[in-house]
């Protein structure tokens, strides 16, 4: 008790249970949606209230308001950083994301992306205007090709699923050069689900190659399955198991020697980068989650990046633009008209030039690292999940004999007969602190867990998880449901209705006469 | 290296407990011909912050940045001023570094405002129904078009004119495998004969306003003529900020909006990350292409957000999917979402008003140049000028006056002779009175 009657010491705890008055709990505020929020005349930025005739507007002019509500800045940025407490993110705590690749984003890469010189430069200026910016497009493709081994990068594609896209549409006009119609692409069952959609978008059918016991590629099946009708094969490498797939060259060969072409998804790059080149395995296209491998951020689910890196023999077809390397230094060629000869784009994937925000933040993450920081981020991300691996097989289930590569892949077998399932497994982890594992994929192994806990991890961190997952474990297995059953109970929202949600959806603010008029 | 707490003494630990001799055992699967060294790879090694800060400034510095200049650059993409708060705010660490909203229990902050952006893209395009963005606006035009498709199972895409170029070939890549694409004429500065184009294997027009040149079209006629024959109308804006001022696509019946967000909270980039926005009718949303936040209640009955209707997504669906669709734009719709939330409507009223003024004076200063002429008579905030000299040589010359003066239109068709001295001219809230003054200064000094 100080003197003025105020106690310096905890007294007895409140009980957890009663409720608030105002609905929020300590720093847990509840937050309504901003339509809800503000009043009508007010904004949130000072502009001036310029009066314009409609001599120009060709009799469109608006004539009914948009319905945006009116909040002044504190109020946004009040809603904004409330919304933001609700998340789970990476730098609060381990992320162990299988196949995501949920490693730490340094603050450096956002700083440089921020540089005007990149930030607040136009695609369409005059190009000895931006010769920096082409200049770092030019480092950038080099540090990719180079780690690669491959010839070729084509930088335009948005994300991966677009550098699929890319890499299937390059193949699909090398075999039209050849005057070939191919039209099935085989697609191992472990696949992730853009690699048939693509496909699918692309124009070829999907022909799915199962997965062996051992969660290799059934290498035999594959080739069993090449014909002349075969485009191209898809696989993963490391595939979705966390494995390296064996046989990998040789599939890259059963592939050539039936004129199909090899694609690889490479969102595990990080899993070897540094140690081994695609290139060396046969690969002919192959995209690169610049927000995987190299660490530009998820931002809850994007922007990303997905160049896709090529072989000689597909090169000459990639996309429009092309950055060109000549004696005036590095340019764009953005029409056909102006294509080197022999070059023959397929198309373009989208307006301008790529991600270039993302190219910035990549390249300081390499030239950060360096070619041994880069090699050593993949050999920590192996160790990691090794032993992860290691540190819980013994009390969760391995489907797959290890080592392992990133990602340690766990089934649901170790809880057989205890009434808890993958799905309460992984919500309970959000009590303990963590984001779940992935779950439920790959599809190829029952109640699958993908825990990936990247090179960002201190040891420290990694045995703390290894403890509570243990005891998780050996709590479920010994029947002890509890802290399993409708978790989390801890989290901003218990577990959400899903289903409701589907068969009535919501999917915007309605004001409310309209809400009920809907009704 | 600073981003590995692992020290060797820690992989020594874990290699014992793993049981393995050393680090090339746990790569014992890769075929020992493809295991290369730290020789093979010519490039540096490790750098620390300051030196690769150093580095990269440098580079940064040679390029001439739009806010340094006199800035006059639009044709799908705009400068802005972006308020301050957007930028610390989507810097938050649980935005910046979390995932895709796939554990809803611990992402309402995503899940919510995935939601209020759903909103106000609807609100703005006059839509009923937003998706949750997808990479940019030619990639949602492109799968608008797909989507127009699958609706009508008609093979037909008729594209205006005035599509932007870059769009116009990123549709033909895609929609070209499924169906065919009929190019318009391109007419700067007027409307094209659309309505003859369209017949019954139509599956769609697709129609930008204000268009590449910045002339703004009507699409009640447009939107007509389309539905006559069963098909739909594809509205295309690449300049959102023109929807503070002028009427809606949705309320001149479109059925399909695809949109570029960028001007609302994102920077220039280069030409990306951007935003796409996706909206449609109530009654088509199933074949809707990317993500959808949709409300619902948690287990104690409290308001709460989720992915939904993921049955039309590639991680559910695979070869059955509407879309390849997984990573979108989250952080820009983020930006998009905080920017478009400070300005309300009031604000966003103000912003296209001034935005309009801007370019209203600038075209007014610039046509009296001698030899300058305007083609197009109605406009937002972009218009185009047909000069009496090669346009792309009017703008290097500019450039090296240290003015960005615009887009020439050759530089988007450089096949088409008419393009030559077309030179495509933006002017929002950032340029100023003597901005304009010097551009008029340096242009009609170019053009002596």
């Amino acid at each position: 008790m100080n003197n003025q009657g105020r106690p310096t010491a905890p007294t007895a705890s409140h009980d957890q249970g009663i409720p608030t008055i105002s609905g929020d709990r300590g720093l847990d505020h509840e937050e309504a949606l901003i339509f809800e929020l503000g009043r009508q005349g007010m904004t949130g930025v000072d502009l001036p209230d310029t009066t314009v005739v409609d001599a120009r507007l060709a009799g469109l002019r608006r004539n009914s308001p948009v319905g945006l509500p009116g909040l002044s800045e504190p109020e946004v940025v009040r809603h904004y950083v409330r919304l933001s407490r609700m998340n789970y993110a990476i730098d609060a705590g381990l992320y162990p994301l299988g196949s995501c690749t949920m490693k730490h984003n340094p603050r450096l890469n956002e700083k440089m992306a921020r540089l005007s010189g990149f930030a607040d430069v136009h695609p369409l200026q005059p190009q000895q205007t931006v010769k920096g910016a082409l200049d770092l497009i030019g480092q950038l493709m080099r540090w990719l090709t180079t780690l690669t081994g491959m010839p070729a990068v084509a930088m335009s594609p948005k994300a991966g699923a677009h550098g699929e896209l890319c890499g299937l549409l390059t193949i699909r006009a090398a075999l039209e050069a050849r005057a070939e119609k191919r039209t099935r692409i085989l697609v191992p069952s472990s696949a992730h689900g853009t690699n048939p959609a693509t496909a699918a978008l692309a124009g070829f059918t999907v022909d799915e190659v199962p997965a062996m016991s051992d969660g290799q590629v059934d290498a035999d099946a594959l080739k069993s399955k090449l014909g002349p009708d075969v485009a191209a094969i898809m696989l993963t490498n490391p595939n979705t198991c966390g494995l390296f797939e064996r046989r990998v060259a040789e599939m890259a060969e059963y592939a050539h020697e039936a004129g199909a072409y090899f694609y690889c998804d490479g969102a595990n790059f990080n899993a070897i980068a540094g140690r081994v080149r695609p290139g060396d395995l046969g690969i002919d296209a192959m995209h690169i989650n610049l927000h995987k491998t190299f660490s530009t951020p998820h931002g809850g689910g994007g922007p990303g990046a997905g160049p896709v890196v090529l072989s000689a023999a597909l090169a000459p077809f990639a996309p429009l633009p092309l950055l060109l390397n000549d004696d005036n230094g590095f340019r764009i060629v953005e029409d056909r008209e102006f294509v080197p000869s022999g070059v023959k784009p397929f198309g373009r994937m989208c307006a301008f030039h790529g991600q270039m925000g993302m190219f910035v933040r990549a390249l300081a993450y390499m030239l950060s690292h360096g070619a041994d920081g880069v090699r050593q981020a993949s050999e920590d991300a192996v160790l990691s999940a090794n032993y992860i691996l290691a540190s819980l097989k013994d009390v969760m289930s391995a489907p797959f004999e290890g080592p392992c590569m990133h990602e340690a892949l766990f089934d649901d077998s170790f809880l057989e007969g205890s009434g808890v399932t993958t799905l309460d497994f992984a919500k309970a982890m959000i009590d303990e602190g963590y984001h779940p594992m992935t779950m439920y994929f790959p599809l190829v192994v029952h109640g699958a867990m993908l825990i990936e806990p990247t090179e960002s991890e201190s040891k420290e961190s990694l045995d703390r998880f290894i403890h509570v997952m243990r005891t998780m474990a050996l709590e479920a297995k010994a029947g002890k449901r509890e802290r399993f059953e409708g978790a989390p109970h801890l989290a901003p929202r218990r577990r959400l209705d899903e289903t409701a949600a589907a068969r009535k959806p919501v999917l915007r603010w309605k004001p409310k006469s309209l809400a009920e008029a809907a009704e | 290296m600073r981003y590995h707490p692992l020290t060797p003494h820690d992989r020594a630990d874990m290699l014992a407990k793993i049981g393995a001799r050393d680090i090339d055992a746990l790569f014992h699967d890769v075929p020992k011909s493809a295991i290369v060294g730290r020789e093979t790879f010519d490039l540096p090694d490790t750098q620390g912050e300051l030196e690769v800060e150093r580095q990269l400034s440098r580079l940064a510095a040679t390029n001439m940045s739009a806010g340094s200049v006199p800035f006059f650059c639009g044709a799908g993409a705009y400068r802005h001023h972006v308020p301050a708060a957007v930028d610390h705010l989507i810097q938050r660490s649980e935005f910046l570094t979390s995932y895709t909203p796939y554990q809803p229990e611990i992402a309402q902050g995503t899940l919510q405002y995935l939601f209020e952006f759903q909103t106000q893209v609807a609100l703005l395009t006059g839509m009923e129904v937003a998706n949750a963005s997808m990479y940019d606006g030619s990639t949602a035009t492109a799968e608008a078009v797909l989507m127009a498709q699958r609706v009508t199972r008609r093979p037909r895409a008729v594209l205006s004119g005035g599509l932007h170029p870059h769009y116009a070939q990123t549709v033909q890549t895609v929609a070209a495998l499924s169906g065919q694409v009929i190019q318009a004429p391109v007419t700067p500065g007027r409307a094209e004969d659309l309505a003859a184009l369209i017949d019954d294997q139509t599956a769609c027009v697709v129609v930008q306003s204000p268009d590449v040149f910045g002339l703004i079209r009507n699409l009640r006629p447009i939107a007509q003529a389309a539905h006559a024959k069963g098909a739909l109308l594809i509205a295309v804006v690449t300049e959102v900020v023109s929807l503070g001022l002028l009427e809606s696509p949705g309320a001149m019946d479109a059925d399909i909006v695809a949109a570029e967000g960028q001007s609302i909270g994102n920077a220039l980039n280069f030409g990306g990350p951007y935003v796409g926005l996706f909206a449609t009718r109530d009654k088509l949303v199933r074949q809707m292409p990317g993500r959808l936040a949709g409300e619902t209640a948690d287990a104690e009955g409290r308001r709460g957000y989720v992915l939904t209707l993921s049955t039309r997504e590639q991680h559910i669906r695979r070869d059955k999917a509407t879309s390849n669709i997984c990573t979108n734009s989250g952080l820009c719709c983020l930006a998009f979402t905080i920017h478009m939330s400070l300005l309300g409507e009031v604000g966003f009223s103000r912003l296209a008003r001034l935005n309009h003024a801007r370019a209203s004076g600038l075209a007014d200063k610039l046509a009296k140049i001698k030899g300058v002429s305007l083609v197009t008579p109605a406009f937002f905030n972009e218009f185009t000028l047909k000069l009496p000299k090669p346009a792309a040589e009017v703008a290097d010359a500019l450039a090296q006056r240290r003015i960005l003066g615009g887009v020439p239109a050759s530089r988007l068709i450089p096949h088409d002779p008419q393009m030559r001295e077309l030179l495509i001219v933006a002017a929002t809230e950032t340029v100023t009175e003597e901005d304009c003054d010097a551009y008029a200064a340096a242009l009609a000094e170019v053009l002596s």
